[in-house]
């Protein structure tokens, strides 16, 4: 059967590919665009493992069908950080080692990066409930918090000199 | 796995109305965030997806004259951000953020948490307490249906074949009149309603209660409304025995199930709770809107 031609951008980059019209835009990114950094936990919305941001909304790339991104401005994980210089989040995260086996670090980073985006100084609780959709079963989530709240401070500080 | 299936963004209902007459297949859908982890559930694949979210109409929300209209496919999160909405209907704006993750939230939509006639959706028994009319469309051209007479049972709706919900109408609400939502869950975020309780309360000018909704979710096939409940605050102070009413009826009202998340006997409970705090708090911020006018 004939596929779809999508044209989008992709972390600031022009893109694109061919899908299936039942392809969720998840297996689109990894096996069509080759962007990797999404993973696939539950596949029902529950995990936000493959959380992205699609014209400034975050969502789950499992719940989004491929063709949908057509004209559609996206950022995954892979364009948060800058060449070598990782985003204040990702160095945050490796700092605190807020992450075990990393399968839902990438999502955890687009969800809380997010989150800073809308709310630059959030409290512990706005943390929380800002990523109730992303699931991890390693850390027990104190770490996690704990680097979003140091990498808030730090981004909020180089705003701010 | 889903990629047998077509898929349509039609940019008008008209358009929308043809190919679902076209393609008898066809399954319309805004966020999908319930329908995508059903066919992943085994549900069978439709040929053909139809993506309603690039018709304007479906994602806009207008005000004219006292009439709130809002797209049936609006994402919650822009209907909670929404100042208008929120001010008018504070508790349907409440039950709206209820659904899901920010991730969900971007997707989730009045339309969906409808028509999908999950018995425990959150949206329902607020849109129900505010008579929200829905407008459907189909080949027999648009028709406008109250909220309450969407769904028909569990995954079942009266909608026909080729029919969509396009949008729904909200009147501003009248003067001393508001509402409020309530949920039950085992945890703080992130689950299914246990019990949902709506309630929308007018007061007359001497604090008593001119006019009253209440509406179930999660204990029985469809939300349930408690006529009795009404009746027994009607002409009565939100409080004491009216309230004891409110509890009593609405834990009589109830047909709930057993299942993981609670016990017929505790859903009856929790009914009757909710339904008398959901009314409370809509009588308390119907008093505060009488005093700011």
């Amino acid at each position: 059967m004939s596929r779809v031609h999508v044209t989008c951008t992709i972390n600031g980059d022009p893109a694109e590919f061919l899908c299936d019209g039942g392809q969720t835009l998840l297996d689109a990114l990894r096996d069509e665009a080759g962007l990797t950094g999404a993973k696939e936990g539950c596949g029902t919305g529950d995990c936000g493992a493959c959380s992205i941001v699609m014209d400034g909304r975050l969502l789950c790339s499992c719940l989004v069908l491929a063709p949908e991104a057509e004209g559609t401005t996206i950022s995954t994980v892979e364009g948060m950080a800058s060449g070598d210089d990782l985003h204040p989040l990702q160095q945050c995260f490796l700092e605190g080692a807020a992450l075990q086996c990393g399968v839902c670090t990438p999502g955890f980073l687009v969800a809380a990066k997010a989150l800073l985006d809308r709310n630059p100084d959030p409290t512990e609780t706005e943390i929380r409930y800002g990523l109730a959709g992303n699931l991890c079963r390693c850390t027990g989530y104190d770490k996690i918090v704990r680097a979003v709240q140091t990498a808030a401070q730090t981004i909020n500080e180089t705003t701010e000199s | 796995m889903l990629t047998a299936m077509r898929y349509a963004s039609p940019t008008t209902v008209a358009e929308a109305v043809d190919l679902l007459g076209s393609e008898p297949d066809a399954r319309v859908y805004a966020g999908a965030t319930d329908l995508i982890p059903q066919i992943r559930a085994g549900r069978p694949e439709p040929a053909v997806m139809v993506d309603l979210k690039r018709i304007e109409r479906l994602c806009a929300v207008s005000s004219s004259g006292s009439t709130y209209t809002v797209g049936a496919a609006t994402p919650t999160a822009d209907i909670c951000a929404h100042d208008g909405l929120a001010a008018a209907f504070p508790g349907l704006v409440e039950a709206s953020g209820l659904i899901g993750s920010d991730q969900i939230q971007s997707r989730s939509s009045w339309g969906g948490n409808l028509a999908n006639a999950s018995p425990a959706a959150d949206t329902p028994p607020s849109l129900i307490v505010n008579d929200a009319r829905a407008v459907i469309a189909g080949p027999g051209g648009e028709r406008t249906v109250a909220a309450a007479d969407i769904a028909t049972g569990p995954g079942q709706t009266s909608l026909g074949p080729g029919e969509f919900i396009v949008e729904f109408e909200l009147d501003e609400p009248p003067a001393r009149t508001a509402d409020a939502y309530l949920r039950l869950i085992p945890r703080t975020e992130m689950d299914i309603a246990v019990v949902g309780a709506a309630a929308r309360v007018t007061l007359d000018g001497d604090g008593r209660v001119a006019a009253a909704a209440i509406a179930l979710g999660a204990v029985a096939p469809t939300v349930v409304r408690v006529p009795d409940a009404e009746a027994a605050l009607i002409g009565n102070e939100p409080a004491g025995d009216a309230l004891a009413a409110v509890e009593a009826a609405a834990s009589a009202a109830t047909s709930p199930i057993d299942d993981k998340r609670g016990t017929v006997a505790y859903r009856r409970q929790v009914a009757g709770v909710l339904a008398r705090r959901a009314v409370s708090i809509a009588a308390e911020r119907a008093r505060e809107r009488g005093e700011q006018r």
